[in-house]
């Protein structure tokens, strides 16, 4: 295993620092990710969750804050909660409460929004992540809280007036908050990329950023290395990766830029516009709103069991990490294959499954490289994705069999996969039917070296001179035999006729 | 047919309805009758009379065939604060200007379960914030009692008034409220009827316009304490929608009448005796206490320390969560809007003509109260104070059943004689308050008059969700007490 660096003693590491006009700085970065807990019901009342739905056509009386009407808490957002909670091995809080955060917006309907503020259901936690060259460090998890979303407003339907869509308003939240434990956009993007892994590998959400369901806000501040840190901005709700690690960029030159010409950092909210590619005031500290927050006197405070909590740890899926150890020990792959598959669970498990299918033995390695390029490029090619994918587990694996135990060469299995992937067929029954089987007959193949050198005798005087030409004779062979001569048998034959020995 | 049915209690109605000896036809149109000559004491604000015959006949049918529920009949006013469905519900303010809701309050789910019939909805102060009901957008509420040879018009309380008046005028047999910090049972007390506020989470607050939701309950005023065992009975109940109410069966309130009170501990709180007192109410209290020794109680000495701090506890913690939960009257989706230049300008126009002078000021006092930099010294120190109030009674129950104290420090007061001085308003729910901050139940009940000829109530606090123990000896107290006296329909055009 890499080795984690805990953050108390991280000193800044070159290849992070910006170098300014002054000398070096160095940013460090926070992150807020809220994420839509997967749910088919809203955190206080029953209306449905779905995406995409027409406006306002997922409504109850209470995500309307009708008079009178009263929130009740979704038991099962709260396990998944805890899930999460656990899955990013977090304490767990017994008690909790849920506060009111009050301001006047016409997409928050009640005029608060129920979240926790001083007790959250979640406390500390870490979040390893893996970066390049092998280099793993653990984020710290400050907090988690559950909190209710808002609704929409749009402004682009009619002149002068705006519309409400309250369909997300009381969808349930989980924020996330990190410590400003990363120092380069590319620890956050890669922090983000790790904690969306582990939502989807709970499921408690979906993870999918496109539809609002995964969004951040950025705390960026920079110093000089090793200094007291600096005054901070926020970037709000940053909706993919690819523009967290925009916004962080422009916006720590940003904040260079104004300290070495003298300046001083605002502390205040920004917006980040992928279009322009910068970052925008939004709005001051001196006009950040007073939220009043107070405990939420319709709700009683959140007390869990000790039993529901190890029931939920309990029944806790194999989480990345885990999977990445187990997958290097059980099929001897490197920390970066194990990496690359864990991402994604399914991927993973298309893996498992693709090493389970045959007799033990299958070779762990060539199976990753398969999945990796050839059948992902197919994959992304189709429009596919490893769950829809034409070419099963146990199909992938047995070509992986053909290739190993010399019944084709790597060369004939892309073959056979493309043909796999168009037909579905089983790739002995293609390597039969279309006659593909590798020719490792000795005899022909000899027949076929000594055809080649009796055409081209100044080829074989040259060789036996320089054995490096002796790879002309090996193309020549494997084109006269269509491919499907054995690489390893015709490579021996010709080393043996030029009278070198063999280079393997 | 009897001569006048809106003389009959809730009690002698239903059992005059089963034993078909009146209609609840008749009964209901006795009701709308007496609610049309009584107009000038404004106590209703909308008036359902097709509703009510319809409901009316519908209880006759299930009358006739020896079914029905509780209170099958039985016509009811209801106050504006529930939300009922296709009816007009405004909490008495301007903001809910057509405020239509398509839903019903648990609460009167549960009266139209058992049989109520509605007659229309009842004058509140506005939000339920008041203790005169002179905070209503739609005036005034007239007490139907006036001073001995005076015809000044008087308060009726608050902010339960529409009724309070309409039970004690005859306009409604029993009437729905809601009390926040004295709500039910200060009319009550002021208009000679009974009014009981159940412990917090015991009726669902589900569907009722929330003013301060740590204290808000709701409960009946009725001509006794019999009619309010039944209404409560009804009204009370487990509501899986309010995650505040508690899950505990509802027991027959009605059952524990009359079974005495020999034996019962009954604390009398010394701090309740306070600077000035109203020689006359501290004169009936000591009636009242002597009234329960005779029946068999024992009578206890009790202490409450913290009761001065309870006005100001109240008067933090209510506004606060107010200030809150009237944030959702934006203009935005249902009621008054008043357009503006911008989203701000709406929000601010539309609250500014919407809300009344107290609703305004409550709201401000709450944000202050919650506001950054303050909040510890007011809103987290009110919270502290209200767990010590809850521990002083606590305590006394050691010692105690249930303790006997005055409703309020006065009786019904002229129309006007306050609202320019919203302290000495507050200091109306100086006996009450302590009740509502420790979720407690409590009920008035009246005990005499005063010497201008206006009812007098004192309180009795029970433990909570011991409503039982507290209506028998609220049983007690009026049996012993006597309360006959009427008002003089003087109202009658």
């Amino acid at each position: 295993m890499t080795v984690v660096y805990s953050m108390q003693h991280r000193d800044p590491r070159d290849e992070d620092l910006i170098k300014g006009t002054t000398g070096d700085w160095e940013i460090i970065l926070g992150l807020e990710v809220h994420a839509q807990i997967s749910s088919k019901a809203k955190l206080f009342s029953g209306a449905s969750t779905e995406f995409g739905a027409e406006p306002n056509t997922q409504v109850s009386l209470v995500d309307a804050a009708l008079p009178g009407m009263l929130p009740v808490i979704n038991r099962y957002c709260v396990e998944q909660a805890v899930k999460t909670g656990l899955g990013l091995r977090a304490k767990i809080n017994p008690y909790s409460v849920f506060d009111r955060k009050n301001y006047f917006y016409p997409d928050l309907p009640q005029g608060y929004q129920i979240s926790q503020f001083k007790s959250p259901i979640v406390g500390e936690g870490e979040v390893v992540i893996d970066l390049a060259g092998g280099r793993s460090i653990a984020v710290g998890i400050e907090r988690l809280h559950m909190e209710q979303d808002a609704g929409k407003s749009v402004h682009d339907l009619a002149p002068g007036n705006s519309h409400v869509d309250l369909n997300r308003s009381g969808v349930a939240l989980m924020e996330i908050v990190s410590k400003p434990d990363m120092r380069s956009s590319d620890e956050a993007r890669a922090y983000v990329t790790k904690l969306r892994t582990i939502l989807r590998y709970l499921g408690t959400c979906d993870g999918n950023m496109e539809e609002g369901s995964l969004r951040a806000d950025v705390n960026v501040s920079v110093r000089r290395p090793g200094e007291k840190l600096g005054t901070r901005c926020e970037i709000k709700n940053v909706n993919s990766i690819r523009f967290i690690g925009q916004a962080i960029e422009y916006e720590a030159r940003r904040q260079i830029e104004i300290l070495e010409e003298g300046g001083s950092i605002t502390q205040e909210t920004r917006l980040f516009d992928p279009k322009a590619g910068e970052t925008r005031s939004m709005r001051s500290k001196e006009e950040a709103h007073d939220y009043r927050y107070f405990p939420d006197p319709d709700l009683l405070p959140l007390v869990l069991d000790q039993a529901d909590i190890d029931r939920i740890a309990a029944n806790l899926p194999e989480l990345p990490d885990d999977k990445k150890a187990r997958l290097m020990s059980e099929y001897g792959l490197s920390a970066y294959d194990a990496t690359v598959l864990v991402g994604e669970a399914a991927t993973a498990d298309y893996y498992e499954a693709v090493m389970k299918s045959g007799k033990p033995g299958r070779d762990g390695k060539l199976a990753v490289n398969w999945m990796t390029s050839d059948l992902y490029g197919a994959l992304n090619r189709e429009g596919h994705t490893i769950e829809t994918s034409p070419v099963s587990p146990k199909q992938l694996g047995e070509l992986v069999d053909l290739i190993t135990d010399g019944t084709i060469s790597g060369r004939i299995a892309k073959d056979v996969f493309d043909s796999m992937y168009k037909t579905g067929r089983d790739p002995a029954e293609i390597v039969e039917k279309d006659g593909l089987r590798q020719v490792t007959d000795t005899g022909a193949i000899e027949a076929a070296v000594d055809a080649i050198m009796a055409a081209n005798p100044d080829k074989v005087a040259q060789a036996k001179e320089k054995p490096a030409l002796a790879g002309w004779f090996v193309g020549q062979v494997m084109k006269s035999t269509s491919g499907k001569a054995n690489p390893q048998v015709v490579n021996e034959i010709i080393a043996a006729k030029l009278g070198a020995s063999s280079d393997d | 047919m009897m001569s006048d049915l809106t003389k009959l209690t809730l009690a002698g109605a239903r059992d005059a309805l089963k034993a078909k000896e009146i209609t609840s036809v008749e009964l209901t149109g006795a009701y709308l009758k007496a609610m049309e000559a009584g107009k000038a004491l404004n106590a209703y604000v909308t008036v359902t009379a097709d509703k009510a015959l319809e409901m009316a006949k519908a209880s006759d049918a299930k009358l006739a065939k020896g079914e029905g529920g509780a209170l099958e009949g039985i016509p009811l006013g209801i106050k504006d604060l529930f939300a009922t469905k296709g009816v007009l519900t405004t909490a008495c303010s301007h903001i809910l200007d057509g405020f239509v809701p398509p839903y019903e309050s648990t609460v009167t789910s549960n009266l139209w379960r058992d049989g109520a019939v509605m007659l229309g909805k009842l004058n509140n102060d506005e939000f339920a914030m008041g203790s005169s009901n002179e905070t209503s957008f739609y005036g005034p509420v007239v007490n139907p009692w006036r001073r001995n040879g005076d015809t000044t018009n008087l308060v009726p309380g608050g902010s339960s008034g529409g009724s309070s008046s309409a039970v004690s005028a005859r306009l409604c047999l029993a009437a729905t409220a809601t009390d926040t910090g004295g709500s039910i049972r200060q009319p009550a007390a002021f208009t000679g009827t009974v009014g009981i506020k159940p412990t917090y989470g015991r009726c669902s607050r589900w569907g009722v316009v929330a003013f301060a939701s740590s204290l808000d309950q709701a409960g009946p005023i009725t001509r006794d304490v019999r009619d309010a065992a039944i209404m409560l009975g009804s009204m009370a109940g487990y509501d899986e929608k309010d995650s505040t109410s508690v899950n505990q069966p509802v027991p027959d309130y009605e059952a524990a009448l009359g079974k005495g009170i020999k034996g019962l501990r009954v604390g009398i709180p010394k701090e309740y005796r306070v600077d000035g007192m109203n020689a006359e109410i501290d004169a009936l209290w000591t009636r009242g206490i002597e009234w329960l020794k005779a029946a068999g109680a024992e009578i206890v000495d009790v202490s409450l320390p913290n009761t001065k701090y309870a006005l100001p506890t109240y008067y933090i913690v209510a506004p606060a969560e107010a200030s809150s939960n009237l944030a959702r009257y934006d203009g935005v989706r249902y009621g008054l809007r008043v357009e503006g230049k911008d989203i701000t300008d709406m929000y601010e126009k539309t609250r500014a003509a919407g809300f009344g002078a107290e609703v305004r000021r409550r709201v401000l006092i709450g944000t202050y109260v919650l506001s950054a930099g303050y909040y510890d010294a007011y809103y987290l120190k009110a919270q502290q104070v209200r767990t010590l109030i809850a521990r002083d009674f606590a305590e006394a129950y050691r010692s105690c059943d249930v303790l006997l104290t005055p409703t309020a420090p006065s009786a019904a007061f002229g129309i006007g004689e306050k609202t320019s001085d919203p302290l000495s308003m507050y200091l109306n729910d100086v006996f009450t308050v302590t009740v509502n901050l420790a979720g407690l139940p409590g009920i008035s009940v009246p005990a005499g008059l005063s010497s201008e000829g206006l009812p007098l109530g004192l309180q009795l606090i029970g433990k909570t969700f011991d409503e039982e123990t507290l209506l028998r000896a609220a049983f007690a107290l009026e049996q012993a007490a006597e309360f006959t006296a009427e008002p003089k329909t003087w109202w009658t055009a």
